[in-house]
C-alpha cells in the first residue's frame, strides 16, 4: 500500500540500538520459571541484532500471560482482544507495509477462540511474525484445559481428566494451503528459539512459530520428560534450516536432516507422538503475501479521488436541459 | 386498515372520454387483445393529467422485473419526474416459479414534484403472473380499483391447474372491482425471444413508457446503457421488444397518463442508498473497508469493490464480521480511520470489537444497515432495530456516537461525516442506514467533490519526549492518538483499563479518569450539534419524531394533515446519540409527542399491556429518559418502509 515513505528520509543520529532499547519501563510480570521470559529474551536479541527501529515495530497480542508481552517492549503494542490478535494485525499491515509486526499469541487464544483467524492468517500469508505460547493451558484464568492440553489432564474445568485428544497446531498449520513458514522452538533451549525466531522473522510472510512454553504455576512437570531427556527431542537441522552451536549438537544428539522445502515430511514430522520436533519444518517463500496482492497501483491523492468520484457520477447523471444526457445507470 | 384517498392522487381526466367508463369497459374484455393486428395511429388517446402514481411490476425471480421498474425510474427521472423507487424482493434466490412468496420486481413512485418516500398503495401494476400479482394484493399494496396489466398465457395453460388457478385469481380481482386488462405479452414477446423469461421485461417498460406519455427514444437510451455490457445483438432485440410493447400500448390500451415533469435546473444523480453510501466512503478518504456478507449490506460492499481499488484503497471480505471489525480497527490504528459494512447480526458480532476501539480511542465508522430482526429475522426486509444495540450493545459504558441517513442523499454525506468525527475525536461513529433506503432510488443534487471531506495524510512525525498517549484534555477529554511510527510515540495500547501513559490501571482513581474522559468526549462533541428543524409549525396538538429512513412519509404525513387543518408538525433526529440541545424545548411546544419507528412497541389496550409493563419504540425510550416527558409511540414490523398514509391515520387516531 501507498503508506509513508519514512526510510528515504536521512537518520541523522547515527543510532545504534542495544536491548535495553526495546525493554520497556514495566518489568515482566510473569512467574518465575515462566517460558514467556525466555520468549521475551529473545524477541528482544532479535530486535538488537536486526537493528528494528522501535517505532516501526508493532507487537500485536490478544488476551493471555502470553499476551502481555506487548507491554514489555519498547515498541508499538497492540494489547487487543481475546483471539482477535491475527486481523487486527492483518489491518495494520494491510496499509502499512513499513512496519515490521509480530504477533504473540496463547495457544487459546490462537486456537481456540481465535481458531478461525488462524487458519484464515494462514491463507493471507502476510509478512509477520507470529510466536503461539503453547503452554497447554489457560493460565491467565487460572488452570483450565486448552485445546492443546494432553488428554486426561486434570485442570478446573476438567477435573476428572481432559476427555480430549489435543490438536496439534502444527499439522493443522500444515495442512492449510498458502502456509508458508512454521517451525517449532521450546523455550528451554534458548539458542535454538532464538535462531528459529530469527528465520521466522527473516521469512517474508506469515510465519508461524509454536513454542512449547512452561507454566510452572499451572503445568508444573509437564515439560520435564523433556528438559532432562534430550533424546526425547529431535532437532531438524540443514544447510536451509538450523544451524546448531557445537554444544546444543552436543547436547541434543537426536538429529534429522530435514529439508524445510519438504512439506510431505514436515507432515509426518509434525505429527511425531513420542518425540519432539525442534527446528524449522516447513519454509516456501514463493506464497505471494495478500498485502501485496491488494497493493493499489495508485496511492489515493485528492485528484485521484475526485476523478473516479466524476467518473462515477457520470454514470448516474441526469443532466438539465442545457446540457449533455447520458443515461443513468439502473 | 386502508388510508384515505389522498387529495394529490386524484385524478383530472382531460381526454374526451371519461376514464372511469374506458377502465370499465376493458376490465370486461377478458379475451387477450393480441390477435388483432395494431389499429392506425389515428386511435390517439389523450393523456389524463394526474400528479402522481404508483407503479408496480412484479415477476417471478430471474424475468427482469427489477431492471424494468429501475429502467422505468431512471427514465422518469430522467424527463424530470420525481421519483421513489423500492425493490420488491423475495427472500430467496430463486423461489418456486409462480409463488406468492416469489414475487420479484420494483414500486415506482412517480410524481410532477420531488417525492421522499415509496408512498401508499399502487395504482397500477404489472404482473407476469397471476401469484406474484396476489402477493401483492394479499400484502395490501393494491389501492382499491388498481389498474392491473397482466400476463394472458396462463388462461389456455396445458396444466388445467394452472388455467384454473389463473381463471380464479383473474375473477377474485375483477370482482374485487380491480381495473384487469389480460395482455398477451408472451404471444407478442415469442416473436422476438424464443425465452420469453429474457424480453418480456423490456416489452413491458414499452407499455410503461407509453402509458405514462415518456419519450421513446429516452427509453431507448436507457435500454441501450442498461445493456452496455451486452454485445450489439441482444441490444437490438431488447430495443425491438421496447418498441413492440410501446407500440402494442398504444394500439390497444385506452389508458394513458400525463405527469407534469420539469427538468431540474441542477445535475442530479440517481442511485440507491447502497451505492450513495459506497461512493460516500471514497469520497470520505477512508482507505479500508473491511466487510462480511450480509443481506442487506452486501450490495454496498460490491459495489464499492468495483471502484475501491481504483482509488488505490481495499475492501477486505474477512473470515466473519468479528475479525472485520478487528481488521478494521487494526488498520484505523495504523493509519487512516477505516470503515467496516454491516447489518443487524453482524453489529452483535462486532460489538467487543467496538467496545476495544472505545477503550483504546480508536477512530472507526461502523456501518449498519439494518434489517428484521432478532436473530436472521428477515433478511430482505427494512426495520429499525438495532437503535438501542448500537448505543447500547457492548457492555461497560463504552460511549459512541450514534447517527442515522434519512434519505438517499444523506447514506453518501453521512459517511463522510461520520469519518470526520470518528477521527476529530478518536472515536466510534455508527451509521444507520436500513433496507429501504438501501434499495430505493430517488434523485439528489449531484454532489461536488471537497478535498476537505478528506483526511489528512497521517502524522509521521516525532511526538514530544514527555508526551502520552492519552493526555485526556480536562475540559473536553480529547486526545492526540500517536500512530506507529511516529518516534517516541511508543506506547503499548490496551484494552484494558489504562492511565494516561497507556499503562494498565490497577488504580481505582485512574479506571475512574479514563471513563470520565472517554464519557466527557461525547459531551464535547454534543455540544457542536444544532437543534434539528421542526417541520410543520413550531408548536401545535401533536408532534411526530423520528429517525432515519421514515423521515420522507412521516414528513408526506404531516403535510397531508396541515392540509387538512391539523396543527401536527414532525421533528425527525439524525444523531441519535448524543442528541443535540434545545430538543426537549421542542417536545415541549406539543401538547402531544409521539415517536413514528419502524420497530416494535407494545400497544397498551388496557387488557395485559399497560403502562407499567409497555415496551416503547427505541427512540421512544431514549427521548423517554433523557427529557422526562411522557412520550407515546407508535411502530410497525411488517418489514415494509412504513406508509405516509398509515402515519396520517395514526396521527388522526392520536388527536381524536
Ligand atoms: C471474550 C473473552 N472470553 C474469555 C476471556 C477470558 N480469558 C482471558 S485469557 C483466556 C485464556 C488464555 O489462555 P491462553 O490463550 O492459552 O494464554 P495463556 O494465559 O496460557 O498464556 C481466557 C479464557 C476473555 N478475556 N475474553
Ligand atoms: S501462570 Fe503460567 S503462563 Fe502465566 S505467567 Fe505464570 S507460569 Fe507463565
Ligand atoms: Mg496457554
Amino acid at each position: 500500500m501507498h503508506a509513508p515513505r519514512t526510510e528515504c528520509l536521512l537518520n541523522l543520529i547515527d543510532q545504534e540500538y542495544a536491548i535495553r532499547d526495546y525493554q520497556s519501563d514495566i518489568p515482566p510480570r510473569w512467574c518465575t520459571g515462566c517460558g514467556d521470559n525466555a520468549i521475551l529474551t529473545a524477541i528482544q536479541r532479535l530486535c538488537r541484532d536486526e537493528q528494528l527501529p522501535p517505532e516501526k515495530t508493532v507487537f500485536v497480542s490478544g488476551i493471555g500471560c502470553s499476551s502481555r508481552l506487548p507491554h514489555y517492549m519498547n515498541a508499538y503494542g497492540f494489547h487487543g482482544l481475546h483471539g482477535r490478535a491475527f486481523p487486527v494485525a492483518e489491518g495494520i499491515k494491510m496499509r502499512r507495509p513499513d512496519l515490521h509486526v509480530f504477533v504473540t499469541t496463547g495457544d487459546g487464544d490462537c486456537c481456540s477462540i481465535g481458531a478461525a483467524h488462524w487458519i484464515h492468517a494462514i491463507r493471507y500469508n502476510m509478512d509477520m511474525t507470529v510466536l503461539m505460547h503453547d503452554n497447554q493451558i489457560y493460565g491467565l484464568t487460572k488452570m483450565q484445559a486448552s485445546p492443546t492440553s494432553p488428554r486426561g489432564l486434570r485442570s478446573n474445568t476438567t477435573p476428572r481428566g481432559a476427555y480430549l485428544e489435543p490438536l496439534n497446531p502444527l499439522t493443522v498449520t500444515l495442512g492449510v494451503p498458502n502456509v508458508s513458514f512454521v517451525a517449532q522452538a521450546a523455550d528451554w533451549i534458548p539458542e535454538t528459539l532464538f535462531d528459529i525466531v530469527s528465520q521466522a522473522y527473516r521469512h517474508k510472510g506469515f510465519s508461524f512459530v509454536r513454542v512449547l512454553q512452561r507454566c510452572p504455576e499451572f503445568m508444573p512437570h509437564r515439560f520435564d520428560a523433556f528438559v532432562q531427556d534430550p533424546s526425547l527431542t529431535r532437532l531438524l537441522v540443514h544447510q536451509k534450516g538450523l544451524t546448531l552451536t557445537p554444544d546444543t549438537s552436543r547436547t541434543y544428539r537426536n538429529q534429522e536432516i530435514h529439508d524445510p522445502g519438504d512439506l510431505n515430511r514436515a507432515r509426518e514430522i509434525a505429527s511425531l507422538t513420542e518425540e519432539v520436533p525442534v527446528g524449522i519444518l516447513y519454509r516456501n517463500s514463493e506464497v505471494p503475501c495478500y498485502e501485496d496482492l491488494r497493493e493499489g497501483e495508485r496511492p489515493n491523492t485528492p485528484g485521484l479521488i475526485r476523478t473516479v468520484l466524476d467518473e462515477e457520477f457520470d454514470k448516474f447523471t441526469i443532466w438539465p436541459e442545457d446540457q449533455p444526457d447520458q443515461p443513468a445507470a439502473s | 386498515m386502508k388510508p384515505q384517498v389522498r387529495a394529490e392522487a386524484e385524478t383530472k381526466p382531460v381526454g374526451k372520454k371519461s376514464p372511469a367508463k374506458a377502465d370499465k369497459k376493458k376490465a370486461q374484455t377478458r379475451k387477450p387483445a393480441g390477435k388483432k393486428k395494431a389499429p392506425p395511429a389515428s386511435r390517439r388517446r389523450l393523456a389524463e393529467a394526474v400528479t402522481e402514481h404508483i407503479v408496480e411490476i412484479v415477476s417471478d425471480s430471474g424475468e427482469g422485473a427489477q431492471r424494468c421498474g429501475q429502467s422505468f425510474g431512471s427514465i422518469a427521472a430522467r424527463t424530470g419526474l420525481g421519483i421513489w423507487t423500492v425493490e420488491i424482493i423475495p427472500a430467496e434466490i430463486q423461489p418456486p416459479a409462480r409463488s406468492v412468496a416469489g414475487a420479484s420486481g420494483n414500486r415506482v413512485r412517480l410524481a410532477s414534484r420531488r417525492i421522499m418516500n415509496g408512498g401508499d398503495e399502487a395504482d397500477l401494476v404489472v404482473a407476469f403472473n397471476e401469484q406474484v400479482l396476489l402477493s401483492r394484493v394479499r400484502a395490501n399494496e393494491l389501492k382499491p380499483g388498481c389498474i392491473i396489466l397482466l400476463e394472458s398465457k396462463w388462461r389456455d395453460d396445458p396444466d388445467p391447474a394452472i388455467a384454473q388457478s389463473y381463471a380464479e385469481v383473474t375473477a377474485e380481482l375483477t370482482a374485487a372491482g380491480y381495473r384487469l386488462h389480460e395482455i398477451p405479452m408472451e404471444e407478442e414477446c415469442v416473436r422476438f425471444v424464443p425465452d420469453t423469461r429474457r424480453g418480456k421485461n423490456m416489452f413491458a417498460l414499452g407499455m410503461l413508457c407509453n402509458i405514462y406519455s415518456l419519450d421513446l427514444a429516452l427509453a431507448q437510451a436507457q435500454v441501450r446503457f442498461a445493456f452496455r455490457k451486452k454485445d450489439e445483438k441482444i441490444i437490438d432485440i431488447n430495443l425491438e421488444l421496447l418498441d413492440a410493447g410501446y407500440q402494442w400500448a398504444d394500439a390497444n390500451l385506452d389508458l394513458k397518463f400525463a405527469i407534469k415533469a420539469a427538468r431540474p435546473r441542477d445535475p442530479q444523480i440517481v442511485v440507491n442508498g447502497n451505492t450513495a453510501l459506497a461512493l460516500g466512503v471514497v469520497g470520505s478518504g477512508m482507505e479500508v473497508c473491511a466487510m462480511y456478507p450480509i443481506t442487506p449490506a452486501t450490495s454496498a460492499s460490491h459495489y464499492l469493490s468495483d471502484i475501491f481499488e481504483k482509488v488505490g484503497c481495499v475492501v477486505h471480505q474477512a473470515e466473519d464480521e468479528i475479525s472485520a471489525c478487528a481488521f478494521a480497527i487494526g488498520a484505523s490504528y495504523a493509519g487512516k480511520c477505516a470503515v467496516t459494512i454491516t447489518s443487524g447480526p453482524g453489529l452483535s458480532l462486532k460489538q467487543e470489537g467496538i467496545g476495544l476501539a472505545v477503550m483504546a480511542e480508536i477512530p472507526l465508522v461502523v456501518v449498519d444497515v439494518q434489517r428484521g430482526g432478532p436473530s436472521t429475522g428477515q433478511p430482505t426486509k427494512a426495520e429499525q432495530g438495532d437503535l438501542l444495540a448500537a448505543c447500547f450493545g457492548g457492555h461497560g459504558d463504552a460511549p459512541k456516537i450514534i447517527m442515522a441517513a434519512a434519505t438517499i442523499e444523506d447514506c453518501f454525506y453521512s459517511v463522510i461525516t461520520a469519518r470526520k468525527i470518528a477521527e476529530t475525536f478518536n472515536m466510534v461513529v455508527v451509521v444507520l442506514t436500513d433496507a429501504s433506503l438501501a434499495t430505493a432510488q430517488q434523485p439528489f443534487p449531484r454532489p461536488r467533490f471537497r478535498e476537505d471531506w478528506l483526511a489528512p495524510p497521517i502524522d509521521q512525525s516525532a511526538v514530544p519526549e514527555d508526551a502520552k498517549p492519552y493526555d485526556w484534555d480536562p475540559r473536553t477529554g480529547m486526545i492526540e492518538r500517536f500512530i506507529p511510527g511516529q518516534p517516541n510515540g511508543m506506547h503499548c495500547l490496551t484494552g484494558l483499563a489504562h492511565d494516561r501513559a497507556s499503562r494498565v490501571a490497577y488504580d481505582p482513581e485512574v479506571n475512574e479518569e479514563g471513563i470520565r474522559n472517554r464519557s466527557l468526549k461525547l459531551a464535547a462533541f454534543q455540544r457542536t450539534l444544532k437543534t434539528p428543524p421542526v417541520h410543520g409549525g413550531d408548536e401545535g396538538d401533536l408532534l411526530l419524531v423520528g429517525w432515519g429512513s421514515t423521515k420522507g412519509a412521516i414528513e408526506e404525513a404531516v403535510d397531508r394533515l396541515r392540509a387538512e387543518g391539523k396543527a401536527v408538525s414532525s421533528l425527525h433526529l439524525k444523531f441519535l446519540q448524543p442528541m443535540a440541545s434545545g430538543i426537549k424545548e421542542v417536545l415541549q411546544r406539543f401538547d402531544r409527542v409521539m415517536t413514528i419507528e419502524n420497530n416494535w412497541c407494545d400497544m397498551p389496550d388496557g387488557d395485559l399491556i399497560d403502562e407499567y409493563n409497555r415496551r416503547y419504540s427505541s427512540l421512544a425510550w431514549l427521548l423517554r429518559a433523557r427529557h422526562l416527558i411522557d412520550i407515546d409511540c407508535w411502530g410497525e414490523t411488517r418489514g415494509q418502509p412504513i406508509k405516509p398514509g398509515r402515519i396520517a391515520e395514526i396521527a388522526r387516531g392520536k388527536l381524536s
